[in-house]
């Protein structure tokens, strides 16, 4: 640019440029990210997808005819004499399990991370970030390995048997290990975080005033949690719920190692489906079920997420 | 003698513990009484807020007894006491309406739904916030919702009700409306209001007794006039309204009534507290619209010099060097003012108004 003229046309024209040039230059930023998401993530899913609706191939892979039957048999197995779709027992079994232990599973994390997160909101303020900090250690370990520290502790010459042996409480070891409650026992421990921090997110907010006030106006204890503390930190009980919820849904290292082979969840089941089932578009429409549940939940979470915003 | 609504015996609260133990209040003992506008005035820190906050069941006492008409409460949680309070913060329940609000209290009493919902629109008329019911109360301004905490707390018409600095988030003038309210629901309610604060023209205007509380124990306690006319310590009498504190000596002394000589010209009647010494060097206390300004030569008056001139608006105060060191404020209305302003360096005599002066209780 040699002479540049100040006009005010000039002035804006020249604004214009700028902001666009801004737009170009936030376009290329941002380019790496996109080619990641375009490749990374959305090319697999569609493949996943197609896959769902292919036929499954005789040892592995799939047979390019377009069929629902991958849909279908989520739900139906066709009987092999007579071709009539029965109602699939085993599957509808699995999808139990896996939806009622990870209710179970985001219940316990509740009644866990709720007083725990209540005890660090209401500690000094300095004395918070320890006790948090506390909270996120275990994500510092792989996952594998804590889930092996538990089966250490739980199996029946393991820890627990052997202190409950010792105090006389029992007699023979308690067979927990790979039943449906060392699956439980798992995944609280392994999601109590994810419960624990959104609760005390929304309790470090809440104005704990409100409580005297409560009790001022003849609420006990129990009211005023009823009535005062929880419809306030509703929001954080939300985001924490759908937080453990949703990856509880589809667990797999945890339930495959306590819950050893018999207690299957979706995502054992899905596994399955990929090695010995040998029937990949089963695995991957019990997939894109299983992302469609999650998307779901996360379309509450974010509209209770912003929802909490705007009461801020 | 009718039985009091509170009552504190010998009560002391200490926080923490060792060498950070702070003793909050000091073996407070006192009554309040039946329908009373009963206020707890000094400056933060003092414990005026910790007595509130025992009364209302927050705080245990470290030792006395609490007392609501007779009965020992010391011990009853804060919701088994029929005592309410309007907090300093309001403290609203935001994800609640106003009307919700100001049922909560009646609904954990377990009162039925037609009764409350009367109450609620009793309560909603008689703070004037009938139009706002069923906003919430993040929506109406602070003065609404200083009305809605004082509503909340009325509707379970508890014994006693209990504020806690309410109007100090308010502006002056908005302040000075809402204290004019409180009297009137106070009248209205026939309830006994316990109201906490640190400004002395708040206490002044509204109650039917002060408590004046300083380091945790009451220094004085009695109705507007009293403090201000009779304050029995220099506490009081300087977080009172002003005061000049002149060295005296009492010549006489009969039930209240001294014969004091002040600054050796000065011979008149004080007024003398029980408690106060009866002989020898004290201390008095002269509010500064007490002060007469007359000829410098005049008998029975102390010589002095005029230093300073302050205009207030609507009084103007003149500062004074007695002969013997002291000083002394004299306060007159500005209308006089013309006749009563001297220019500085002016020789002159002050005297006091019959009755003004006031033996303390302390030793000077």
């Amino acid at each position: 640019m040699s002479a540049v003229e100040i006009s005010p046309a000039a002035g804006t024209d020249q604004e214009a440029r700028a902001e666009a040039a801004r737009t170009r230059r936030n376009w290329l930023l941002s380019l790496p990210a996109v080619i990641l998401l375009l490749f990374a993530a959305s090319g697999p899913l569609v493949i996943v997808l197609i896959y769902s609706f292919l036929e499954p191939g005789d040892y592995s892979g799939v047979k390019w005819i377009p069929t629902f039957d991958a849909w279908t048999s989520i739900l139906f197995t066709r009987d092999i004499f007579d071709d009539t779709l029965q109602l699939a027992d085993a599957h509808l079994t699995i999808f139990w399990r896996s939806a009622s232990l990870s209710l179970l599973t985001t219940l316990i994390t509740f009644l866990l991370g709720f007083p725990t997160a209540y005890f660090i909101a209401t500690r000094p303020p300095r004395q918070r970030g320890l006790w948090l900090f506390l909270i996120t250690i275990p994500f510092w370990t792989n996952l594998l390995i804590r889930t092996f520290a538990i089966m250490e502790v739980i199996r029946n010459e393991g820890l627990l048997n052997k202190l409950l042996m010792m105090t006389g409480l029992i007699s023979e070891p308690l067979q927990i290990l790979y039943s449906d409650t060392a699956v439980l026992i798992g995944m609280a421990y392994v999601y109590l975080p994810l419960m624990a921090l959104p609760l005390y997110a929304a309790l470090e907010r809440f104005d704990f005033r409100l409580v005297e006030a409560g009790y001022d106006l003849y609420a006990g204890r129990w009211m005023v949690l009823r009535k005062v503390i929880l419809p306030l930190v509703k929001p954080g009980i939300v985001a924490g719920s759908i937080l453990v919820f949703m990856p509880s849904l589809g667990a797999y290292v945890t339930p495959r190692v306590l819950g050893g082979g018999k207690h299957m969840m979706i995502g054992s089941f899905i596994e399955l489906q990929f090695g010995q089932g040998r029937n990949w578009p089963l695995g991957a429409s019990l997939s894109m079920l299983l992302l469609l549940i999650v998307g779901i939940g996360l379309f509450f979470y974010v509209r209770a997420m912003s929802k909490e915003k705007a009461h801020d | 003698m009718p039985v009091a609504a509170i009552e504190t015996r010998e009560i002391s609260k200490t926080f923490g513990s060792g060498d950070r133990e702070v003793r909050a209040l000091d073996h407070v003992s006192l009554e309040i009484r039946e329908n009373e506008f009963f206020t707890l005035l000094g400056p933060s820190g003092c414990g005026k807020t910790t007595l509130l906050r025992l009364i209302a069941g927050f705080e245990a006492p470290t030792s006395g007894q609490l007392l609501l008409y007779g009965d020992d409460i010391s011990n009853e949680p804060p919701y088994r006491r029929s005592v309410n309070t309007v907090f300093q913060s309001y403290a609203l329940f935001p994800h609640l309406t106003v009307a919700q609000n100001i049922a909560f209290g009646l609904e954990m009493l377990g009162k039925p739904k037609a009764e409350i919902s009367r109450t609620v629109d009793e309560m909603l008329a008689m703070v004037r916030m009938e139009a706002m019911a069923h906003r919430k109360t993040s929506e109406i301004s602070g003065g609404q919702q200083q009305r809605v905490a004082l509503a909340r707390a009325l509707a379970p018409h508890p014994k006693v009700l209990l504020l806690d600095e309410p109007l100090s988030a308010l502006d002056l003038k908005l302040r000075k409306e809402m204290q004019r309210e409180l009297k009137r629901l106070q009248i209205e309610t026939g309830i006994t209001f316990v109201f906490v604060t640190h400004d002395q023209e708040e206490a002044l205007t509204m109650s039917d007794r002060i408590a004046v509380m300083s380091a945790g124990k009451p220094l004085q306690i009695g109705t507007p006039r009293e403090i201000y006319d009779r304050p029995a310590n220099r506490f009081v009498a300087s977080f009172i309204g002003e005061s000049n504190f002149l060295g005296a000596t009492i010549t006489a002394a009969t039930g209240d009534v001294a014969r004091v000589r002040i600054g050796g010209a000065i011979d008149m009647e004080a007024s003398l507290p029980a408690e106060a010494p009866r002989s020898g060097k004290v201390t008095v206390a002269i509010r500064p619209e007490q002060v007469r300004l007359v000829e410098a030569e005049a008998a029975n008056a102390l010589p002095a010099t005029v230093t300073d001139t302050v205009y207030f608006g609507t009084d103007t105060h003149t500062h004074l060097l007695l002969d013997g060191g002291e000083t002394v404020v004299a306060r007159f209305q500005s209308t006089l003012a013309h006749s009563e302003e001297r220019a500085n360096g002016t020789r002159v005599g002050v005297q006091f108004w019959e009755g003004s002066v006031q033996v303390l209780r302390e030793m000077p």
